[in-house]
């Protein structure tokens, strides 16, 4: 009787639950744990990349993108749900941003539209839902939260929009989308296998003005709590969004031009930084 | 039967000054030569500091306009914030002077100096070319963008019937009705 409601997607069980979103969700839940950190300066994301034989090249496995110059992205679950959603995270961020208002959607917009595509697939016939959790990371120009504070003081008319999320709020911010197309802003969070003890562990490790380079060794520090396999450059992956990286633009002396604030830790940094863990 | 551009008569003019805008319209609504009203103002607000002035076939002003305010307003809704004409950068960084004007067909004119639009606007290019010049001030920019645009009416059987200026600065919006000849 219980599996009768099992198979179809959108039929409400009578305890008023989607079982094939939960079942997405245990797949996400059994996959490699991911993990962001937000700093008052940046953002990490972090994961381990789990191969399953020693003949995988490493550094052809890729499981943190680029979607947009500041906004990066990590998942946990099924690998090739997410490359989906990363080409489709990448191509909404032109059609149905860049190319109308002629710059990159903010952190919140880029996570809506994604959300949108997720909880799609869960409402929409012949298809099944996404089998991945995402970490997405963006930094938004915009009043920085210190800023902020700072305007609200002067009692000035311009008034910004605050912990609403609102987009007049700059600086780092870091969600989480589920399979259900639902999406949490966090400071720091981890989704997949060791989910549980992974946010047990950042909820003792987390601490309010947290810098970038100390988010990115709590961010090792947590992983190494459950870690598989061994921890070196090519079974770790490290994203982080910081400050613009101006040698990444690829040319030099365009006024005004700003290079990617997102970007991926080499082989050689994450050793750098598990040497002094 | 006419251009459809020439139907109803109108012209728009916006200039850049320094630290501020202005732009500037007729009031005229006419059918060909036979003029209607004189108070159909061809320019429209969507922002705090964001004016888009349409000329043109009236009924395409009045469709445009509604569209646009539909999708400001949306925008607004869907980002919590106003919409701004360029990339504003950073909130209490320098905020620039920025005017641009589209074609028909959406081609993008970058002006450093002045925009004109309308069945005026071969007469507003000959007044805005000899009245401009860099860096005026607010009431400069108002004396000379208002003087282009009644000087260019008074010369086009099509516009005219009165002018609405707007100028634009950093923390303020001043709008301005000029009588101008009602003949």
């Amino acid at each position: 009787m219980a599996d009768r409601y099992s198979f179809s997607l959108t039929t409400f069980s009578p305890s008023g639950k989607l079982v094939q979103i939960e079942y997405a969700l245990n797949a996400v839940n059994q996959g490699v744990t991911a993990l962001g950190i937000k700093a008052t300066n940046g953002i990490v994301l972090a994961t381990e990349k789990k191969s399953s034989s020693p003949l995988i090249d490493p550094p052809s496995l890729s499981k943190i993108s680029l979607i947009t110059p500041d906004i990066g992205m990590v998942y946990a679950g099924m690998g090739p749900d997410y490359r989906v959603l990363v080409d489709k995270a990448r191509k909404v961020s032109h059609t149905g941003y860049k190319r109308i208002y002629n710059e990159y959607p903010p952190t919140r917009i880029l996570v809506q539209d994604v959300a949108r595509v997720v909880q799609e697939a869960t409402q929409s016939g012949g298809v099944r839902p996404y089998g991945v959790s995402l970490l997405v990371a963006g930094w938004d120009e915009g009043i920085e939260p210190e800023a902020a504070d700072i305007k609200n003081d002067s009692d000035s008319p311009a008034k910004p929009a605050g912990k609403t999320g609102g987009i007049l709020k700059g600086g780092p911010s870091l969600y989480q989308v589920d399979p259900s197309g639902s999406y949490y802003p966090w400071k720091a969070t981890a989704i997949g296998k060791h989910a549980t003890s992974a946010k047990t562990f950042l909820e003792k490790r987390y601490t309010e003005g947290l810098e970038l380079e100390d988010a990115i060794h709590i961010a090792l520090l947590t992983l190494k709590e459950t870690i598989e396999g061994e921890m070196n450059g090519d079974t770790i992956e490290i994203g982080i969004v910081g400050p613009p990286a101006d040698h990444l633009l690829g040319y030099e002396g365009v006024e005004g031009a700003q290079g990617p604030r997102f970007r991926k830790l080499t082989k050689e940094q994450i050793e750098d930084y598990l040497t002094n863990l | 039967m006419g251009s459809p551009f020439d139907i109803n008569g109108g012209a728009c003019v916006a200039m850049v000054g320094k630290d501020c805008v202005a732009i500037a319209c007729d009031l005229r609504l006419g059918m060909q030569a036979l003029t209607i009203s004189n108070n159909f103002p061809k320019i429209f607000n969507y922002a705090p500091s964001t004016y888009l002035g349409l000329t043109g076939l009236a009924t395409d002003v009045n469709t445009v306009s509604d569209l646009f305010r539909y999708k400001v307003n949306m925008y607004r809704l869907r980002e919590e914030r106003h919409i701004s004409p360029s990339d504003p950068g950073q909130p209490g960084q320098l905020i620039v002077p920025f005017i641009c004007g589209f074609d028909s067909i959406g081609c993008i004119d970058f002006a450093k100096d002045f925009i004109v639009s309308g069945t005026a606007s071969d007469q507003l290019f000959g007044t805005c070319e000899g009245l401009w010049e860099p860096d005026l001030g607010p009431e400069d920019l108002f004396e000379t963008i208002s003087q282009a645009l009644l000087s260019a009416v008074d010369r086009d059987a099509l516009s005219g019937w009165g002018a609405q200026v707007y100028i634009i600065e950093k923390d303020k919006v001043t709008q301005r009705l000029l009588k101008g000849r009602q003949d």
